[in-house]
């Protein structure tokens, strides 16, 4: 019996990635709930907006990188992120002006305006493919790990290594102050409070002379954010592939409908949910599981619930499992 | 005799192609309580929501302290000095009590921390659950908010779509005696209500509609003495 090995070697490869992830998803899903909220559909292009995002942060990081312009021990790509930001707002807005305006003029119903977004996904799908190409693209640079396996194991005698990349310090640090940038903004400022107030009654809201044009540009400004941050730290922490990020919405929609649509809170509840069941069901356990047993139950296989080629069936099984069970999510949401 | 203070006169429409409304006037003086009654189906709330220009007239003209407003957005009458509580869905549930006013007064560029407190000062119970979710109060309870937050723009008329609905018949009697005090500061009322008899004894004037078109019209306290009215409206 090993608890302390088990414990870091769970650490290592189940909470730290997981914990990551889940911020990725969280940060998705926050920007899938707001568009949800206020703009009463789900958002289908919204990993394609994510992929968009990243694009031109990438690009901008790769032109930084020409001049010579680094962010030290960080990644380059956290000071080329703003120009993401606003190319994505700036795509957004144009997407609302020349296609969803229309369609909430004539105040089509939320499945017309899925169908539309779907359509969406496609062209900037297709954006992005043009620019960038459909091949994985690393960006990463700057220091690769703030606590190495080996330096760990020195640190603490321990014969498991425990490693943070900076690709997830830098994840989870900046999720962080993004969500709460978020609710500060929703709690204490007029616009965020009338965001929220055209989300619960949208005629009562306009009868007390809220722009409803101003909350839903505010609304893609910040869907906009969300999506690119949420982009960048994915694919600074794993790599970026345009078809990675357009299979990401499924894991993202699950988060943001366990949480509850609508719920921003719910949104990052969600994450972490999928993204530590997805860590913890393709997981091998044996190593955990052989520092905890006693050597006559050795564990003989891999002790791995699913490959993780089937990682979307965790995502996909929850999903079902919270439609059935508790429609409106874990913080009452909106039911779909 | 001057025109009154606000004045749907002569309202023609209806939602679709049928018109609801046929030459239906509807006024109210500067102070006063004016109430609209009538069986279900009189097109009561229609009546009032055409005055807030939340449906299309065919014919007649909706004015507002001398400004004929007809063709105005229920916004843009908003910013006039209108005042509107809806019957149903009329708080942000989701939201605190006083973020419920703060959205009452989103079109106000001044201060707004007085009006606040009048509001306060009116419904004493607001100011205590005023961090509260506004979803979690009881049926009174929300009804105030209701008209408080309508009350944040410092309107110059209040109107007010059956606000004794579903609540208890005491409740009833307080918030009437709110609404009298509102009328009070110089804020026309003009609402509809449910409660016939209760309502006309507060108000100045009185409407009977039937079927879209005025019946009676009157002071309030004539209306309660005409026996007709009483046989065919308020039960005897």
């Amino acid at each position: 019996m090993d608890i302390l090995n088990a414990l870091v070697a769970f650490l290592n490869f189940v909470f730290i990635p997981g914990l990551a992830y889940g911020s990725q998803l969280a940060l998705g899903a926050l920007g899938v709930t707001l568009i949800y909220g206020i703009l009463r559909f789900s958002n289908f292009a919204h990993g394609d907006t994510m992929a968009f995002g990243t694009m031109v942060t990438i690009l901008v990081t790769w032109w930084f990188q020409s001049m010579g312009i680094g962010f030290g021990p960080l990644p380059t790509a956290l000071l080329a992120l703003p120009f993401g930001i606003a190319a994505t707002a700036a795509l957004l807005l144009l997407t609302d002006r020349a296609v969803y305006r229309f369609y909430r003029k004539q105040k089509a119903a939320p499945t017309i305006l899925v169908i539309v977004s779907l359509g969406v996904m496609f062209v900037m799908n297709g954006i992005v493919r043009l620019i960038i190409g459909v091949e994985d693209q690393n960006f990463a640079d700057g220091a690769r790990f703030l606590i190495t396996a080996g330096d760990f194991k020195t640190m603490t005698g321990l014969t498991e290594g425990l490693a943070i990349k900076t690709t997830q310090a830098v994840t989870v640090v900046t999720a962080g102050l993004t969500v709460a940038f978020l609710f500060w903004f929703l709690q204490k400022t007029r616009t965020g409070k009338s965001m929220r107030a055209f989300s619960d009654n949208e005629d009562l809201a306009l009868l007390s002379g809220i722009n409803p044009d101003r909350v839903v540009q505010v609304t893609w400004i910040l869907a906009a954010a969300m999506a690119t941050i949420a982009g960048v730290l994915y694919g600074l922490d794993k790599s970026f592939k345009p078809f990675t990020y357009f299979q990401l919405l499924l894991p993202i929609f699950a988060a943001a409908i366990v949480g509850g649509l609508g719920s921003p809170l719910g949104a990052i509840a969600g994450g972490f949910v999928i993204a530590f069941s997805e860590v913890m069901v393709t997981y091998a356990w044996k190593k955990v599981a052989t520092y905890l047993l006693p050597d006559s139950m050795a564990p003989d296989g891999l002790l791995q619930l699913m490959s993780t080629d089937y990682k979307f069936a965790v995502s996909f099984s929850i999903l079902i499992l919270v439609l059935i069970f508790m429609p409106t999510g874990l913080f009452k949401g909106k039911s779909v | 005799m001057a025109e009154p203070f606000l004045i749907g006169d002569g309202m023609t429409g209806g939602y679709g192609a049928a018109d609801i409304l046929h030459n239906c006037t509807i006024a109210v003086e500067k102070g006063q309580i004016a109430v609209i009654v009538g069986p279900n189906g009189a097109g009561k709330s229609t009546a009032m929501k055409a005055v807030f220009g939340m449906l299309k007239l065919r014919g007649g003209r909706v004015v507002l302290d001398g400004e004929d407003i007809t063709t105005l957005t229920p916004q843009a009458r908003v910013h006039k000095g209108m005042g509107f509580v809806p019957q149903t869905h009329n708080i942000f549930t989701s939201m605190t009590v006083e973020e419920n006013l703060e959205m009452g007064a989103f079109i106000r560029e001044d201060g707004f921390a007085d009006t606040m407190a009048q509001v306060y000062d009116l419904f004493p119970i607001l100011k205590e659950k005023r961090h509260q979710a506004a979803g979690e109060l009881s049926g009174g309870q929300r009804q105030q908010v209701a008209v408080g937050r309508a009350l944040m723009t410092r309107p110059k008329v209040l109107m007010l779509d059956e606000p004794t609905a579903g609540v208890s018949p005491i409740v009833m009697d307080e918030l009437f005696d709110r609404i009298i005090e509102i009328a009070r500061t110089g804020i026309s009322i003009l609402m509809v209500e449910q409660n016939a008899r209760q309502a006309l004894e507060i108000a100045d004037k009185g409407y009977v509609l039937v079927q879209g078109a005025n019946r009676f019209t009157d002071t309030g306290k004539a209306l309660m003495a005409d026996p007709e009215v009483r046989r065919s409206f308020l039960g005897g």
